[in-house]
């Protein structure tokens, strides 16, 4: 396949600056079954996540008596991409992804608040356009904190990484395909910790500081449409009278 | 819960609060390594490298297939990582876990990136090229799988011929030449135990460990990284820990 070119007077194919993100769009509790859940698109990706617990933890010997565990499951639809038909459920590179995952969740949630259950996260992508496992994790740490699971900050992420010579955010599919390094990225605004790291394609130091730099800057603003999108929600439950009682003004917080 | 494993964690905690480790080496030295070529005749390539007490054999096998129907001019490339049940004790037979299959996804995004193989030259007609396996095989589980791992496959595929091939037949046994290779590829692994980073983390160090960070490279480019476990790393430390594979990463070079 031909190589076409990704940049074309600093611009994008879609006419995207370097360092602007795609349209994003976060919408909170959006299934009724599940305790916790968020919509995410992202670009043409299209992903749904879903929290179920602090449950009881089955299989058993899973169980940890000190904490809860942390469960992750990242697939991808066998029809959500314009390639030909995938397989459904896990393959090797979704179990990467989901063991990734499960490591930025399991710093952030408090999970020693709830021994010997189990939290599990769903996370499926409906239609694919680069970028999904930081699409992923986006509406997953949303529907955590739609779950009213406790954390020590709402995960944000993005991908960064390098096109025609230039680095630059969050990729779309030709891009990712033909770029030449992708580096998915997620962190904790609150605390300034990268939480998920992988990287390939080929990079000097420099380029590599500058990605984390925009990965830094462009992530806030991924970090501000999930706080809108459970501010929504809680508006939303609020209007139905299901919202919990807001704390008394200069309450504490107390364990 | 593994009982001995958190009197463990603690006893590696308290000698590293005292600027120290269990084995009383550097926190940026390797354990030593031995790069043993060609381990297994007959395979196309081999080695076996012991990594302290680490042993992690690759082994790379060649055979005809089908291209990607994205890639129709390009060869195979296909790595797969076994924790055998002998390696550990905590390894048991079965499907593989998602931990063989990170180390086996991150060799591999290594030799990939650094285009250590030259996979446009493993072609050989429309719908026929040569496919590279990649078979990482641990032997003796002392940590640091990853680093024995990517070792061990570059220095394999240093040694690896690419058998005959006649009238649309692989001729076993018979070789025409080595394969044709670009840059080694490298990885270096840092564990995080509370606040500072330790170079080639043990057995027992990585059950202390909060996160694990791999940075792979060439003798001038980052090839691939990957982060493990569940605490974070800031910039700086990332910037810090970068500059330290490239130096790292040419001891090991000199190995292969």
């Amino acid at each position: 396949m031909e190589k076409m070119q990704l940049i074309v007077n600093g611009k994008r194919m879609d006419g995207r600056g370097l360092t602007d993100l795609r349209p994003l769009k976060i919408k909170a509790g959006v299934l009724n079954k599940a305790d916790g859940s968020a919509y995410v698109e992202w670009g043409n990706n299209k992903v749904l996540a879903a929290v179920y617990g602090p449950r009881e933890c089955i299989p058993r010997h899973d169980v940890n008596p000190y904490h809860a565990v942390v469960r992750c499951r990242y697939t991808m639809a066998p029809f959500c991409s314009m390639e030909e038909h995938g397989r459904s459920g896990p393959n090797r590179r979704s179990t990467e992804i989901s063991k990734v995952i499960r490591e930025v969740f399991e710093n952030v949630v408090l999970a020693e608040h709830f021994p010997k259950t189990a939290i599990d996260v769903y996370m499926e992508v409906l239609q694919s356009d680069g970028g999904t496992r930081i699409a992923a994790l986006t509406a997953a740490a949303v529907a955590l904190a739609d779950a009213g699971i406790p954390m020590k900050d709402i995960v944000c992420g993005v991908a960064v990484g390098k096109i025609d010579g230039q680095i630059a955010a969050d990729f779309g599919k030709y891009e990712d395909n033909f770029g030449e390094s992708d580096i998915p990225v997620a962190l904790s605004q609150r605390t300034g910790e990268v939480l998920l790291l992988q990287m390939d394609g080929l990079l000097t130091k420099d380029e590599l500081m500058k990605a984390l730099d925009i990965a830094f800057e462009a992530s806030k603003q991924v970090s501000e449409l999930q706080i809108r999108a459970l501010k929504e929600r809680y508006a939303e439950k609020e209007a139905k009278g299901i919202a919990p009682a807001r704390p008394a003004e200069g309450a504490q917080w107390q364990q | 819960m593994e009982i001995l494993d958190e009197v463990k964690k603690d006893f590696v905690k308290d000698i590293m609060r005292k600027g120290k480790r269990p084995d009383e080496r550097g926190f940026e030295e390797y354990r030593p390594i031995v790069v043993e070529k060609g381990a297994i005749p007959a395979a196309e390539g081999s080695a076996r490298v012991h990594l302290g007490q680490t042993q992690v054999l690759v082994g790379v096998k060649m055979g005809i297939g089908t291209p990607f129907a994205d890639r129709p001019e390009e060869g195979v490339l296909s790595t797969n990582a076994e924790l055998l049940p002998m390696a550990s004790p905590t390894f048991e037979p079965g499907p593989p876990s998602p931990e063989s299959i990170e180390i086996a996804r991150v060799v591999d995004r290594g030799i990939r990136s650094a285009n250590t193989i030259d996979l446009k030259s493993l072609f050989i007609e429309e719908g026929k090229v040569w496919m590279t396996f990649v078979d990482v095989y641990v032997l003796d589980h002392d940590g640091n799988l990853i680093d024995a791992a990517a070792l061990a496959a570059a220095a394999a595929l240093r040694t690896a011929r690419q058998p005959k091939y006649e009238d649309g037949k692989v001729i076993h046994g018979e070789y025409s030449g080595p394969l044709k290779l670009g840059d080694d590829c490298v990885a270096c692994t840092f564990a995080k135990i509370d606040s500072t980073n330790i170079l080639d983390p043990s057995f027992d160090e990585e059950k202390a460990m909060d996160a694990r960070l791999t940075i792979a490279t060439t003798a001038d480019r980052i090839a691939a990284m990957q982060k493990g476990g569940s605490g974070g790393y800031t910039r700086d430390e990332i910037s810090q820990l970068a500059d330290m594979a490239f130096r790292k990463g040419a001891e090991l070079r000199s190995l292969i």
